[in-house]
C-alpha cells in the first residue's frame, strides 16, 4: 500500500497553490545569550528547499543544524531574517497561527521519537489528527492506514516500548505524515539505529514518503545515508559552507 | 469525549502507579475532611438535641444562656408577661435540668429531665410504646429510646427507679429526632413533677416556649421580650447560638478546623507532588506535542482535565469510604455522633477543587514554559 493514495487528496493549509520552492530561508541569524556570553549559532544563512526534494543539512556537532531546522519549522524565532513557506513569512504569524502552521504544514520526526509510552502505537500516530480536532474513530482509522504504509499495521495495538528502535522510528514517521504535511523534517533519523536499519528507513522515506508535493529535510552527520539525498547543505560554525548534489555524494 | 481529553485520560489512567497514588492521596484527604467535619456537624446537632426534639417555634431565655444545659431560671412573671404580648398564640413553661437516678440494681445514673407544661404537654415526644396521657399517672416518666437508653438498664413500661428519693415509673418509651451530646439518658415528665422531684433554685422555669399566631408576629414578639430584658429566639436562632458556643467558645471548632486543614494539606501534598512528577515525566512529550502544533490552550485543557478527573474520582471514593465507615461505626457505637451534611460535602468539594487547581497550576506552568526547541536539542 502506498502513502500517495492519501497524499493526493490533500491540499495545503492555506489553500495556496504550491510553488516549486517549499521553504525559502533568507539571511537567518540567531544568537544565544547577551553581552560577553553572546554566541552566534546561525550567521546569515539563506537557502531554498524545493518540493519533491530530499535536502540534507549536515555538519559537525555545534554547527547550527538543529537551530536552523528549528527556525525554518516555526519553533525557534530567529533574531533576524525570514522563513517563507507558501509565500508567507511564518515569523510574522501570531503564536496560535504559528502552532497551526506547524500542525498543518510540518511533520516532525524527532531524534528520540518522543512517542507516548502510555498510548498504543496507533493512538500515537493519530495524535496530529486529534490535535486537529478530528473524530477519534476516523483518526484511528487513518492512523492505522499510515501504520500499514510504514509496515507496522499489525503492531497497531502495542505500546511503542514493545517495538524495536527501527520500528519506533517508523511509527514516528507515520505520525509525522499522517496529516499529510507539505514539509517533513527528520532530526538525526539514524542516530539511534544500526547502519542497515538506518539505510532501510531512509530508502523507505525516499521511495514511499517523498513525492512531488512534499519536501523532506533531514539533519544528519551520518555519511552512510548521504546517497539518499538530492542535495546536501554542509554547515560549519553557523554558516553554509557548501552545497553538494546527491549524485556527487553517491559518487563519492 | 473529545479526542484530546481522551488522550489525556489514557495518559493519566494508563500510568497506573501514579494514577493510584493520586487517587489514594485525594481519597484520603477527602475521607479525613469529611470525617472531621461530619463529626463536628454531628456534635453540633446533638448539642442542640433538646431544641430540635421539643420543637417550639420561639424560646424565651436569659440573654446569658448559650447552650441548653446552662439554663438560667426565669422569674415567674415572665410567663404571664409573654402571654400578654400581642401575636402570641400560647406560651408555656419548660423545665430542663439534670438529676441522678438510682436504678434497681443500686447503681446511679445521671439523667437529663425535661418537664413539659402540665396542661398542654407542649413539646412532647412521639411515643414508641405507651400513651402520652400516662405521663399524668403517679410518678410517671417517659424514657427516650436513644443511644443512651441502655444505661438505664433497657427499661420497659413499668420499670421503676428512684429520683432524689422519689419513686419513678416508666410509663412510655419515646423516640426522638436526635440523641443528646453528653451521653446521658433523657426522661420526660410534667413540669410540676419535675420541679417537685428535683431540687431547685428560687425560680424554676428554664424556658418559656411560644407559639406565635403568625410567622409575621415573630419580630414583634422578639422586640417585646427584649424590652423585658430577655431573649426570644426562634428555633433556628437558638440552634445557631448553641453551635456558635461550641464552635468558638469551647475550642472544638478550632480543633476540628485544624484537623480539616491538616487533612487538606496532606491531600494537597500527596496529589500535588504526584501530579507534578507525572507532568515532569511527560514533559518532553508535552514539548513534542507543542512542536507538532498543539496550542497552549489545548495542553492546559488536557492537564486541567487530568487533574479534575483524578480529583473527582478521589472525591467520590472519599465520600464512599467515609460514609461506609460512619455507617459501620454507627452500627457498632450508637453514640457515635458523625453526621454528613451537604455543607460537609460542599466544603470537601471546594477543597478538592483547590487541590485540582493547585496541581493543575503546577503542571500547566511547567508545560507552558517548555520550549519545543529544547525537544529538538534533546
Amino acid at each position: 500500500m502506498s502513502e500517495k493514495c492519501c497524499a493526493s487528496s490533500r491540499s495545503t493549509s492555506s489553500g495556496a497553490k504550491l510553488s516549486a520552492v517549499a521553504i525559502r530561508a533568507s539571511e537567518l541569524v540567531k544568537w544565544f545569550g547577551e553581552g560577553d556570553a553572546k554566541t552566534f549559532a546561525i550567521r546569515g544563512v539563506s537557502f531554498d528547499a524545493n518540493f519533491g526534494e530530499m535536502l540534507y543539512i549536515e555538519g559537525p556537532s555545534g554547527s547550527g543544524k538543529t537551530t536552523l531546522l528549528s527556525m525554518i519549522s516555526g519553533i525557534l524565532r530567529p533574531n533576524s531574517g525570514s522563513v517563507t513557506v507558501h509565500d508567507r513569512d511564518i515569523w510574522n504569524l501570531p503564536a496560535h497561527q504559528l502552532a497551526d502552521f506547524r500542525l498543518n504544514t510540518i511533520g516532525f520526526v524527532f531524534q528520540d521519537y518522543h512517542l507516548f509510552p502510555r498510548l498504543t502505537t496507533v493512538e500515537n500516530v493519530a495524535i496530529p489528527l486529534i490535535l486537529k480536532k478530528q473524530d477519534w474513530d476516523a483518526s484511528l482509522k487513518r492512523a492505522q492506514h499510515y501504520l500499514e504504509i510504514v509496515g507496522l499495521g499489525e503492531r497497531a495495538q502495542l505500546p511503542p516500548v514493545k517495538l524495536s528502535g527501527g520500528e519506533q522510528q517508523r511509527v514516528a514517521i507515520a505520525r509525522a505524515i499522517v496529516s499529510a504535511p507539505d514539509i517533513l523534517i527528520l532530526d538525526e533519523p539514524t542516530a539511534s539505529l544500526d547502519g542497515d536499519t538506518g539505510k532501510r528507513i531512509l530508502e523507505f522515506v525516499k521511495s514511499q514518503i517523498l513525492n512531488e508535493k512534499r519536501s523532506i529535510l533531514v539533519v544528519t552527520h551520518d555519511s552512510r545515508i548521504f546517497p539518499y539525498a538530492d542535495r546536501i547543505l554542509r554547515m560549519e560554525d553557523g554558516k553554509i559552507t557548501g552545497i553538494v548534489s546527491g549524485e556527487a555524494a553517491r559518487e563519492k | 469525549m473529545p479526542g484530546l481529553l481522551r488522550i489525556g485520560y489514557k495518559l493519566l489512567v494508563n500510568d497506573r502507579g501514579k494514577f493510584a497514588a493520586l487517587i489514594v492521596g485525594i481519597t484520603f484527604a477527602v475521607f479525613l475532611m469529611i470525617m472531621m467535619t461530619s463529626m463536628f456537624s454531628g456534635i453540633l446537632r446533638r448539642s442542640a438535641a433538646t431544641v430540635t426534639n421539643v420543637g417550639a417555634t420561639i424560646w424565651v431565655m436569659d440573654p446569658a444562656v448559650n447552650n441548653v444545659l446552662s439554663t438560667i431560671p426565669l422569674p415567674d412573671y415572665i410567663l404571664d408577661a409573654v402571654r400578654s404580648i400581642e401575636g402570641v398564640k400560647y406560651a408555656v413553661p419548660l423545665y430542663s435540668g439534670a438529676a441522678l437516678v438510682k436504678l434497681r440494681d443500686g447503681t446511679y445514673e445521671p439523667v437529663s429531665v425535661i418537664g413539659l407544661d402540665d396542661s398542654s404537654l407542649f413539646g412532647r415526644p412521639e411515643l414508641e410504646q405507651g400513651h402520652i396521657e400516662d405521663i399524668y399517672a403517679e410518678n410517671g416518666f417517659i424514657v427516650v429510646h436513644d443511644a443512651e437508653f441502655r444505661k438505664l438498664g433497657n427499661p420497659t413500661i413499668g420499670s421503676e427507679f428512684e429520683l432524689n428519693d422519689h419513686r419513678g415509673v416508666v410509663v412510655g418509651i419515646a423516640k426522638v429526632a436526635t440523641s443528646g451530646l453528653f451521653g446521658i439518658p433523657t426522661l420526660y415528665t410534667t413540669y410540676n413533677r419535675a420541679i417537685q422531684y428535683i431540687p431547685n433554685t428560687r425560680f424554676t422555669t428554664s424556658y418559656v416556649l411560644i407559639e406565635p399566631k403568625a410567622i409575621s408576629a415573630i419580630e414583634h414578639i422578639q422586640s417585646e421580650v427584649k424590652r423585658l430584658g430577655y431573649d426570644a429566639l426562634t428555633r433556628e436562632q437558638f440552634i445557631q447560638r448553641i453551635s456558635r458556643f461550641y464552635m468558638y467558645q469551647t475550642g472544638l471548632g478550632t480543633n476540628v478546623l485544624l484537623m480539616a486543614v491538616i487533612s487538606f494539606i496532606v491531600g494537597l501534598s500527596i496529589s500535588g507532588q504526584t501530579f507534578y512528577t507525572f507532568i515532569l515525566e511527560n514533559l518532553e512529550r508535552f514539548g513534542a506535542l507543542k512542536a507538532i502544533g498543539a496550542r497552549g490552550s489545548q495542553l492546559v485543557l488536557m492537564i486541567l482535565f487530568q487533574a479534575s478527573f483524578a480529583a473527582f474520582i478521589g472525591y467520590g471514593l472519599g465520600i464512599g469510604l467515609s460514609t461506609l465507615l460512619t455507617r459501620i461505626a454507627q452500627l457498632r457505637l450508637p453514640s457515635y455522633a458523625a453526621m454528613t451534611t451537604y455543607g460537609n460535602l460542599g466544603l470537601a468539594f471546594v477543597m478538592v477543587l483547590i487541590i485540582a487547581a493547585v496541581s493543575s497550576y503546577i503542571g500547566v506552568r511547567k508545560v507552558l514554559r517548555i520550549e519545543p526547541f529544547d525537544i529538538f536539542r534533546g
